[in-house]
């Protein structure tokens, strides 16, 4: 299935070819999750500190466990802040 | 010591400099910068006096760390009642013009009266005069700066400084000091220009004393490492400064978008902090220069750009081709999201305007919005605008309307209004995005509960420099809580609301709290300053400020009534988004924010907590 991958800040070098922007179309294995994806891009675990799915928090303990869907925005930033 | 242990005091009026010793027991109680100044403006300024009188009172002040060894050390603070809402007032600045003010030896310089003409205030240590502006005033804060330093014959000088805007009435004029950091929010330079006061150049010298200077070097050490290690603060903010929100408060659909019609915009990912490292197309060149950092902080998030110089805004006009003060989050958003504009180099134009003439963009953007809501909905015309068409998106008329307000011509004059006076005055107060007569940054609290309580309860009106609960319910800093739900929020916001007053105190940057707790602060403060200062002391502190701000705005005649929300937000839904759906259910939190702040129902502070705080 297709997702819609998004990588911010220091995260965008680990974006695959045909990103443009900060976004790319990824083909993913039906139920992936996001820390298969996070694993698959070989992102370190502890710089994807804030993780969206179509908006919503994941939690960290639930990143193997919150099976995607076909069309999802996985959006994943490491930790930012500002004001 | 690290106070300086003296005030300057200003009679514009009578044209005179005394120096006085600054209250150590009122330093005890409310530490230094926004809470001492809050302090003595309470005691010296009749809170009903209308702002641009010359009973009211503008006081620039520093705190305890300001120009000291610490990291963000340069903080200095501009306090009075706000030309833009009638609430007491307290805008926050970097740049270096604090720290020089401090090491000329002096905490505070209170102003009072108003010069029969134009003036600016020069100090070179113990030495002060007031000298005639003549030939500087009319000029931007650019020009001033530059004609101030060259007629003193010292590169050196310190400035703060009103653009046009300040002299021309715009109401949310700002403070400018070192050329584009600004005390920015609630017209504090709309008072400044009121009492014809252009600038105040400062030359300093002397250092900055501390009790232990030891146990000082250590603490401050300690706490440059835990910025420096810290992910935030050691690369999120310096590589891509605030600007990296652009699009995770786009992806949490808290984004307000024209005039708060919408939760998310579509070009937010083309005006965002990863755009301003995007070679253009143009000129193969990036809209960011490099980061700046400003008195010894060791985050450095500030943004220095460089238009492309095809671009409309400035193809011929060389002048604005130089390397200037880059977007920060919040300009972005409200010359961008807000108006519909996602022409980076648009933005980056006006935010170059915002500096030369001393303007609030969060509150000029926000403005402007409105306006175009107007203008698309046939209220204002052509007719008004002097022929602009002034359609949400339409880049062309950001930038000739930002310019117009900032020298205060045409259209401009109504846009300087602010939007609470501009939409009263076409019929439409309802949509005026504001609290209190201060239009909203750039976090829309349908999506995000606990900023909707931090609007509606700040004491200078809307303003997330108040309580940043994003930094926990979108941005998990140092905890995440969910952003849709109300429980927990009241606890949430005051806890930020006192801390954040500590803070704004201590001399030292409220950035620095992403990574430090008020231990850390107190560490440094004890070191520095006698009085034995310990994280609850500071917590108290905190909250003492609060509680004398509130009652300066209650006796000023602001209400319980005063602590809302624009309807739009209370009742028209969020259309698309993670928050699609969901209205901000103030109504749900404010008791119980009002109950542990110890007030009573209709948000006064109860005679025990008030005893308890000594206030």
């Amino acid at each position: 299935m297709k997702i819609r991958v998004k990588l911010f800040a220091m995260l965008s070098s680990y974006l695959p070819d045909g990103a443009q922007g900060n976004e790319v179309d990824y083909e993913v294995d039906d139920g992936a999750t996001p820390g298969a994806v996070i694993d698959r891009l070989h992102m370190p675990r502890a710089s994807c500190h804030l993780v969206l799915i179509n908006g919503f928090y994941t939690q960290p303990s639930q990143l193997d466990s919150t099976p995607l869907h076909e069309g999802d925005a996985l959006a994943i930033w490491p930790p930012i802040a500002g004001g | 010591m690290s106070w300086a242990g003296k005030v300057l005091r200003v009679n514009l009026t009578n044209g005179t400099c005394k120096s006085e010793p600054l209250n150590m027991e009122w330093a005890q109680q409310y530490l230094g910068q926004r809470g001492l100044a809050s302090k003595y403006l309470a005691e010296e300024v009749d809170p009903k006096v209308d702002p641009l009188s010359p009973a009211n009172k503008l006081i620039m002040t520093t705190g305890p760390l300001t120009g000291t060894m610490a990291s963000t050390g340069g903080r200095y603070s501009v306090v009075t009642k706000g030309a833009l809402t009638g609430a007491i007032a307290c805008s926050n600045s970097g740049g270096y013009f604090g720290a020089e003010m401090k090491n000329a030896g002096w905490d505070m310089i209170i102003f009072e009266g108003r010069a029969p003409s134009p003036v600016y205030l020069y100090v070179e240590n113990d030495k002060a005069e007031i000298r005639s502006a003549e030939g500087i005033w009319g000029q931007s804060v650019w020009k001033s700066e530059e004609m101030i330093r060259h007629f003193h014959q010292d590169p050196q000088l310190r400035i703060a400084v009103i653009g046009r805007a300040g002299e021309e009435g715009v109401k949310f004029a700002c403070v400018v000091n070192d050329s584009h950091r600004a005390a920015g929010r609630s017209g504090v330079g709309t008072v400044m220009g009121s009492k014809n006061l252009k600038a105040v150049a400062v030359r300093g010298t002397k250092g900055v004393k501390v009790k232990d200077f030891k146990a000082f070097m250590e603490a401050t050490n300690a706490a440059k490492a835990i910025l420096a290690s810290n992910p935030v603060t050691g690369q999120g903010l310096p590589t891509y400064g605030t600007q990296v929100l652009m699009n995770v408060i786009n992806e949490t659909g808290a984004l307000p978008t024209r005039n708060h019609r919408d939760v998310q915009f579509e070009g937010a990912s083309k005006i965002s902090g990863e755009a301003m490292h995007e070679k253009r197309l143009t000129d193969g060149k990036p809209n960011l220069v490099k980061n700046q950092a400003c008195f010894g902080c060791t985050i450095a998030c500030g943004r220095v750009s460089m238009l492309d110089k095809t671009h409309f805004s400035v193809s011929n006009r060389p002048e604005y081709w130089g390397a200037s003060g880059g977007l920060e989050y919040e300009n972005a958003w409200a010359l961008g999201a807000s108006t519909g504009v996602s022409d980076l180099e648009a933005l980056t134009f006006c935010g170059f305007l915002c500096n030369e003439q001393g303007m609030d963009p969060i509150t000029l953007g926000t403005t402007i919005g409105a306006a175009m809501e107007m203008f698309e909905q046939g209220t204002i015309t052509e007719k008004e605008t002097g022929g602009i068409k002034l359609t949400f998106g339409n880049a062309e008329a950001l930038c000739q309307v930002v310019e117009m307000t900032g020298k205060g011509e045409g259209f401009g004059r109504e846009i300087g209004l602010g939007s609470k006076r501009l939409c009263e005055k076409y019929g439409h107060p309802e949509l005026s995005m504001s609290v209190k007569g201060q239009e909203f940054p750039a976090y829309d609290s349908r999506g995000i509960q606990g900023m909707g309580l931090t609007y509606a309860t700040s004491n200078r009106g809307a303003c997330h420099l108040r309580s940043y609960t994003v930094s926990s319910e979108v941005l998990g800093v140092p905890v995440k809580t969910d952003p849709h739900v109300t429980e927990g929020k009241a606890e949430l916001v005051k806890a930020f609301q006192d801390a954040t007053a500590a803070v704004d105190s201590s001399g030292l940057c409220v950035f620095t709290t992403f990574a430090w707790g008020l231990q850390d602060f107190a560490s440094m403060l004890d070191a520095a300053c006698e009085g034995g200062w310990t994280m609850e002391r500071l917590a108290e502190v905190g909250e003492r400020i609060w509680n004398l701000e509130r009652k300066f705005n209650n006796a000023a005649g602001f209400t319980a009534a005063d602590d809302t929300l624009p309807k739009r937000l209370l009742t028209e839904a969020a259309k698309t988004g993670p928050a699609k759906g969901l209205v901000n259910k103030l109504g749900e939190m404010l008791p119980e924010y009002y109950k542990i702040r110890g007030w009573t129902p209709d948000g006064m502070p109860t005679n025990e907590t008030l005893a308890r705080l000594g206030l």
